[in-house]
């Protein structure tokens, strides 16, 4: 059993570089450490100038995200042990723009999370006074799925749509909006159906399903689009033969 | 508001499209291009054909299946076209030459049933 | 929410173009593309069976001529290869449906295999009435 992993990590320096390259390391590999220990140990005793972006270290923050091996994966759920002696290739997150080393811009994702409007909508708010919006569990697993989605977009990483059309609204926005369009406490369907039943939106999806292969905390985004395909085409054919409303 | 817009439609026929000739077409295309041409089964006479044919529920299935295979395939094959080779800026054309020819086949299917009835 | 960051493009951020082959890069990538390819034998049988109904339309003659000629060793290679796309369509399609149609039983969700299940059921139905209806009746 090797105890030591060569790391090839990419670099790039944009006012030195046009391109990127590759700086190798040899790191210790512990059973127990993580690519992203990998990274640490770089950054902590080899090269001080290597950046990257992570945070809780274990799987919930969603900042750790990048391509190892030519895998869109969570660096701190990504054993080193299991490529010993390696070499193993990290490079910054696919279909998203490099700022330096592996850092990429996340601005895009952003918006389009923003767009689906990822919260409760209601036409009138329950006062407090009037008590908690009660749901039973059945309706809770309705949506539940869809809620632990961590924002690290290795689905947008992985899907080819979104690589060949940055308009894609993308895999992770259209989950969040059912999040919230499958709970019984949101009133707000109707809003989110504008930008998600549109050519950008839902329909540009061809079901390729890489989405839900890399999500780390099976989300299922796939499921969640082609769910909501059919509602949208529902409702289109609705708006369409009964214009004035069902 | 819902955009006026036709791919919520195409979709739904693709959908169909899909189900239909996945349902059916298997067991067509073994009998017609691999069972029958290599003699492991024989195949129906003209007039056992021709009887088939001329029943209403018999082309009303025919037609649908050669309708709906048709639109599936018009719009599997823009997208691959769209995500394979990256031609989106010929969308109208190929909107034109994918949704044109499946128009055309039915159109060869609807003017056949109807001569076989 | 105000429009943030500052800005959403920077001329010296990296941007990469997908390549053209991006679909040979992994298996998962090729497998869909083949997935999606199964349409064009979808359409070709659509071809073959409008000629077949055409052929029965003319006559003994042409019939017999359709059914020597699909046994050509081309003809004959096409369709093996087609049959093989369309058993690929008909899994993959029964497989993700299940992912569109959601369906409710009172309060729960009808489980997935479930409907996946009574797709291969019909499945099976029909291409026994197709057997039927062509060698029985």
């Amino acid at each position: 059993m090797r105890d030591h992993i060569t790391l090839q990590v990419a670099r790039y320096l944009p006012e030195k570089q046009s391109e990127p390259t590759f700086d190798e390391h040899e790191v210790p590999c512990p059973k127990d450490w993580v690519v992203l220990d990998g990274l640490n140990y770089i950054k902590d005793r080899i090269d001080g100038t290597l950046s990257y972006r992570w945070s809780c270290r274990m799987g919930i923050c969603g900042s750790c995200g990048m391509t190892v091996n030519g895998e869109p994966k969570l660096t701190c759920a990504t054993f080193l042990a299991d490529y010993a002696p390696g070499p193993l290739r990290i490079e910054p997150l696919r279909n998203f723009p490099i700022i330096r080393d592996l850092i990429v811009d996340i601005g895009d994702f952003m918006r389009k999370l923003a767009a689906v409007k990822p919260f409760i909508l209601r036409r009138y708010e329950k006062p407090i006074s009037e008590g908690e919006y009660l749901q039973t569990p059945d309706e809770l697993d309705e949506y539940k799925q869809f809620s632990m989605c961590i924002n690290c977009m290795l689905c947008y990483a992985a899907c080819p749509i979104y690589g060949l059309d940055p308009k894609f609204i993308g895999p992770a926005a259209i989950a969040l909006a059912q999040r919230y369009n499958l709970d019984t406490r949101d009133e707000g369907a109707a809003q989110r159906m504008d930008v998600l039943n549109e050519h950008a939106g839902i329909w540009g999806c061809t079901f390729v399903g890489e989405c839900t292969k890399v999500c780390p905390k099976h989300v299922d985004p796939a499921g969640a689009i082609q769910r909501y395909k059919l509602t949208g085409a529902v409702e289109s054919m609705k708006a369409f033969f009964m214009p004035r409303g069902a | 508001m819902i955009k006026r817009d036709a791919e919520p439609f195409l979709w739904m026929l693709f959908s169909a499209g899909g189900v239909v000739s996945a349902m059916l077409m298997p067991a067509l295309l073994f009998l017609f291009g691999v069972a029958f041409p290599l003699g492991w089964l024989t195949a129906p006479t003209r007039g056992h054909m021709a009887m088939l044919l001329a029943n209403p529920l018999v082309a009303l299935v025919l037609l649908a299946l050669i309708v709906l295979s048709l639109f599936h395939w018009a719009h599997r094959f823009r997208h691959t076209l769209y995500d394979g080779l990256q031609i989106k800026h010929l969308q109208e054309v190929i909107a034109a030459v994918c949704y044109g020819g499946a128009i055309i086949g039915s159109a060869a299917a609807v003017y056949l049933l109807w001569q076989a009835r | 929410m105000a429009e943030s960051p500052a800005y959403n493009y920077h001329p010296r951020w990296l941007r990469r173009r997908v390549s053209t082959y991006w679909w040979l890069e992994k298996r998962s990538y090729f497998a869909f593309v083949l997935r999606e390819g199964s349409c064009l034998f979808v359409a070709w049988f659509v071809v073959y069976l409008l000629l077949l109904i055409w052929r029965v339309l003319q006559g003994d003659a042409a019939y017999q001529e359709f059914l020597t000629w699909s046994a050509r060793p081309s003809v004959l290679l096409l369709n093996i290869v087609s049959f093989l796309f369309l058993v690929y369509h008909a899994i993959t399609f029964f497989d993700a449906a299940p992912r569109a149609l959601v369906v409710h039983v009172g309060k729960k969700r009808a489980p997935q295999q479930l409907i996946g299940a009574s797709h291969y059921a019909a499945w099976l139905v029909a291409s026994a009435v197709v057997f039927w209806l062509l060698l029985g009746a």
